[in-house]
């Protein structure tokens, strides 16, 4: 059960990296949409319309790494296969 | 007498000539947009509001004397991220519930410089946002474009007038958290504003 913890711990976070790499590195906060601007030829006048687009910030790495600390956490709770073996 | 009427006529027809045309900024197209910006640490905070009307008088051959009234909606102001969208609207930001309209009424022109179908100038009026109304003074750009609106509207015949000002105001003056959280968003508030408006003839 603890190493099952430490493992899903390491994989949160690497899942989490992975994804915020992948989806462009953003720095700031997570964002749900992206603006998108669109020229108005005859006013010159640039239009913003916003379209879905998922982009996890430093605050989803943040909740991970924190998700990552409790599952860390909870393998204390468990002692080791190995710690139990030898006391029998 | 006939001369009289001759005279008449034609200082009618001079002045419906010369008479301000009133310019919708019901937007169609969906270009029409305000955009604002707030500092904040880890990275500003950028908007928009899509949700604009309003309506200005404007002659041509006298821009100086241009008056008008151009409403935001609240609840049309939109940012990137769910949950800033949601404080922004809330009732410790903005409480669009409670005031559905930012508004900005010119009621008259300073400074007024026109270059062909441009003219620059310092608009002074009532900005109203949170309840509260300041009387501002914004540098505003009014681009005349003459029968331009079936380029853009196929069918309408009219003309276009598109305005552009750039100012800042200070969220405190409106009462918007006042005194907090000035190391989290800054109080000053950079606002961009860009519409056109249409003038269909008659």
């Amino acid at each position: 059960m603890k190493r099952a913890l430490i493992r899903l711990a390491v994989l949160v976070v690497l899942a989490a990296v992975v994804t915020w790499v992948a989806t462009g590195a953003n720095r700031g906060w997570t964002k749900t949409s992206q603006s998108v601007k669109t020229l108005d030829p005859v006013t010159g006048i640039e239009g913003i319309t916003y379209q879905s687009k998922f982009s996890p910030g430093v605050d989803f790495l943040g909740a991970a790494l924190a998700a990552a600390g409790l599952l860390a956490g909870a393998s204390l709770l468990f002692r080791n296969k190995n710690q139990t073996n030898d006391k029998n | 007498m006939k001369l009289n009427h001759l005279l008449l006529l034609t200082s009618l027809s001079i002045s419906a000539y010369a008479a301000p045309q009133s310019f919708d900024f019901k937007d169609p197209k969906g270009v029409n947009n305000a955009i604002f910006k707030l500092d904040a640490p880890l990275e500003s905070i950028n908007g928009s509001a899509s949700g604009i009307t309003g309506t200005v008088s404007f002659d041509p051959e006298n821009p100086a004397a241009t008056t008008g009234k151009i409403v935001v909606a609240s609840e049309s102001l939109t940012v990137p991220n769910p949950m800033q969208k949601e404080h922004l609207h809330g009732a410790n930001w903005l409480e669009v519930a409670k005031y559905p309209e930012i508004t900005f009424e010119a009621k008259s022109l300073a400074n007024v410089k026109t270059d062909g179908n441009v003219t620059t100038a310092d608009a002074t009026g009532t900005f109203t946002l949170h309840g509260v109304s300041k009387e501002l003074t914004v540098p505003i750009k009014l681009t005349y474009l003459k029968d331009k609106l079936s380029a853009r509207v196929p069918n309408l015949k009219g003309d276009l007038l598109v305005v552009r000002a750039n100012f800042t105001i200070n969220r405190e003056d409106f009462n918007i958290q006042k005194g907090q959280y000035e190391d989290k968003v800054s109080p000053t508030i950079d606002l961009s504003l860009a519409i056109a408006g249409a003038s269909i003839a008659q």
